[in-house]
């Protein structure tokens, strides 16, 4: 055999890295979306790697719900220092003062699809052309038919039936005043290449992730962090379990599952032998099947 | 999952009565690559709708409109991985009107996978799918011959097949087909060896896909840099200096010390390094992405292309491209497109059209001057500037366009340089 081959995951690093090139040649204003959650920190590793020795050439953008992890801003803020990049954050709880959105109701009410309207509000203030995201592929069945570069209208909306053709790497960024795009560096990534490669990369991520003792409450088929937002109903009982985090959401939609897992790689381990996808933990892709691509077309990550 | 497993993509064309959504379906439900969630919603969905068991085509259904209508739409992308490699699988729709999504799907893969149903034999559809294949150069062709189940497991029917494929694909260029007989419904040669075609000794489709030589797919020879922008440190002073042509091998490889022309002004300068974040390299090959500094300060921008002298691409202005137009509306007669080929855009025009394919036939018309949706056609193209091309056929990285639309920015065409 030739030694002229990569190896999948070099494959998907170069394939990554090509890509955010591209955005910083083809947009004037292009952000990372950063969430605190292991996609985004890959995606923002794969910067650092694709401009070396300049220093990462985009802010960071997070939307934040106010229902956050503490340990998720702490790493969000020491990684910022890091990077020596400019942070922008669109603030959810604004939003709600502002009047622009209303809250939901209910012992099941999230900030998640409100993250929409502070998302596309913060896009536009700070006249962002192209947020880059760590959406995969392999998360969701609306996701499977992303592009690599997806535009938005000037609505910040999607239309999966009217996408531009995408063919080989040869990336079409062109846009009209007041649109955007999306820009999605690890689409051919999935759950175990992240992993693989965060534990390859010895990639610094949120001790959430790891195995640890917490308070929860058995909802939705999932470990539901105790915390200040949450509502426990008079049936819901509070545990402390051992568990860890498969996803990074807002605190109170975000389900942990009982883990041993305290290293990357029992975490590696763990996650090649799971029988149930990582967002069956999440509770705003469980109301309904299409749940995912509704809440895309508006705007959504 | 071993660290050298390599990554292999392959597309799948096909309609909905022949069977290709079952075979993904059980491509991934015998590889063990369905979690529980998905196959319960697949059960509760196959319940509704009345089947027998859990109908594994009902996977790969995606959008609201195509779980309405019952068809793929738009090329969707699946992923598996088995202990020997990981797979991207292109699912596109093979009907005639989606032809510019299966384009789409087979511009990146290493190989396709065309079902053909054992009752039938080759119809005009395969015929379109293994026209599309190898017009696109997807290097390997699995040619399924499917629903052997329904024809007794019969050697015959498999034969005939085979015999009919390799009658109208000689005129095609496609170097390696092979032949396959299963039964996607019953799961007969597609991950397990099937128990009822003792006369077949060939391997299963999946340990085919684990063991295709796809190393030699990307072109080893031509060395190809396209700079994509440059990277020049504004305030670390141990690399205020520094001034890396950011890119990737497009194909060939280069190596420390090269000389190289650079394109399309000529200067010609010497690799100095070959940089990553991990450090440098020796050598740096097709698909790698690395930072390339060289011994001279020359001005380079994107758009420009980094080669080895002693083997050089044709710099045109006039190129003739096999294309295929992808959008709504037909080209207008001289219209002005950016044509963006590697890291570089220009401005284009259509300036004839020589002949369109009628890809169920593969008869050329020449009288027929309208390129619209879905139409493969040759034509002549003028740039305002040079492109540094390759010819397709030798590089699919150097030899592939698109055309965009000024008044729209939509992508309107594909094209493969002759």
């Amino acid at each position: 055999m030739s030694k002229y081959y990569l190896n999948y995951l070099d494959e998907l690093e170069s394939e990554a890295i090509f890509v955010l090139r591209e955005v910083w040649a083809q947009f004037q204003n292009p952000v990372i979306l950063f969430s605190g959650g292991k996609d985004s920190i890959v995606v923002t590793h794969l910067a650092r790697k694709a401009f070396h020795p300049c220093k990462v050439p985009f802010s960071l953008m997070h939307v934040d719900t106010g229902h956050n992890f503490p340990e998720t801003i702490k790493f969000r803020d020491d990684l910022i220092k890091e990077l020596g990049v400019n942070l922008i954050v669109g603030s959810v709880q604004e939003s709600i003062d502002q009047g622009r959105v209303a809250e939901e109701r209910g012992k099941n009410a999230t900030r998640n699809a409100l993250q929409i309207t502070t998302l596309l509000d913060a896009i536009e203030e700070h006249k962002v052309d192209c947020a880059i995201g760590g959406g995969r592929r392999d998360e969701e069945k609306a996701r499977a038919k992303e592009r690599f570069f997806s535009h938005r209208d000037d609505f910040g909306q999607w239309d999966p039936k009217n996408q531009r053709p995408e063919l080989w790497n040869i990336f079409n960024g062109k846009y009209f005043e007041g649109e955007h795009f999306r820009a999605f560096p690890i689409s051919n990534w999935t759950e175990m290449d992240v992993w693989n490669y965060i534990k390859r990369e010895n990639i610094e991520i949120p001790s959430l992730y790891y195995a640890h003792e917490r308070e929860v409450i058995w909802r939705n088929n999932s470990w539901i962090p105790n915390s200040e937002f949450l509502i426990v109903e008079e049936h819901e009982e509070i545990v402390t379990k051992k568990i860890r985090f498969r996803t990074l959401g807002d605190i109170t939609i975000t389900g942990g599952i009982e883990s041993d897992a305290d290293t990357l790689e029992k975490i590696a381990l763990e996650v090649s032998a799971m029988r149930q996808t990582e967002r069956g933990n999440r509770s705003d892709d469980k109301r309904s099947e299409t749940a995912m691509e509704d809440r895309k077309r508006q705007g959504y990550f | 999952m071993l660290d050298s497993n390599q990554l292999l993509r392959f597309t799948t064309a096909g309609s909905v009565d022949d069977g290709k959504s079952t075979l993904i379906g059980r491509l991934l439900y015998d590889s063990k690559s369905i979690f529980e969630d998905q196959l319960e919603a697949i059960e509760n969905t196959s319940r509704k709708k009345g089947h027998e068991g859990v109908d594994l085509a009902l996977f790969t259904d995606g959008l609201r409109d195509e779980r309405e209508q019952g068809i793929t739409i738009d090329v969707a992308y699946r992923y598996f991985t088995t202990p020997k490699r990981k797979f991207i699988i292109a699912d596109t729709p093979g009907h005639i009107q989606y032809t510019r999504n299966m384009v789409t799907g087979a511009s990146t893969a290493n190989a396709a996978i065309i079902l053909v149903d054992a009752r039938h034999g080759v119809i005009e559809q395969t015929r379109r799918h293994s026209f599309i294949a190898s017009l696109l150069q997807i290097p390997h062709v699995i040619v399924c011959i499917n629903k052997m189940d329904l024809v007794d497991y019969s050697e015959e029917a498999y034969n005939n097949v085979i015999t009919q494929f390799e009658d109208f694909s000689s005129k095609m260029l496609v170097k390696d087909v092979r032949f396959i007989p299963i039964s996607a419904l019953l799961g007969d040669n597609v991950v397990n060896r099937s128990e009822n075609m003792d006369w077949y000794q060939g391997a299963p489709l999946l340990h085919t896909l684990e063991t295709l030589h796809i190393s030699s797919d990307v072109n080893k020879v031509d060395a190809r840099f396209p700079v994509q922008t440059v990277l020049r440190p504004q305030s670390d002073d141990d690399n205020r200096d520094y001034r890396g042509y950011a890119g990737r091998v497009a194909s060939g490889v280069f190596r420390a010390g090269d000389e190289v022309t650079v394109m399309p002004s000529g200067f010609t300068s010497k690799i100095k390094s070959l940089d990553t974040f991990d450090g440098s390299v020796e050598e740096a090959f097709a698909p790698m992405s690395i930072s390339m500094t060289l011994e001279d300060d020359i001005d380079i921008s994107r758009g420009d292309m980094i080669v080895r002298s002693n083997n050089m691409p044709e710099a045109s202005q006039d190129i003739e491209v096999m294309l295929c137009w992808l959008n709504n509306s037909a080209a207008k007669p001289r219209a002005k497109y950016t044509i963006k080929h590697t890291s570089n855009d220009q401005k284009a025009m259509i300036k004839e059209i020589v002949y369109k394919i009628d890809i169920n036939t593969l008869a050329r018309n020449e009288e027929d001057k309208e390129l619209n949706m879905n139409d493969i056609s040759k034509v002549k193209i003028r740039t305002t500037k040079p492109l540094m091309v390759d010819s397709y056929r030798e590089n699919r990285a150097t030899g592939s366009i698109i055309l965009v639309d000024d008044a729209t920015n939509e992508t309107v065409a594909a094209g493969m340089v002759v």
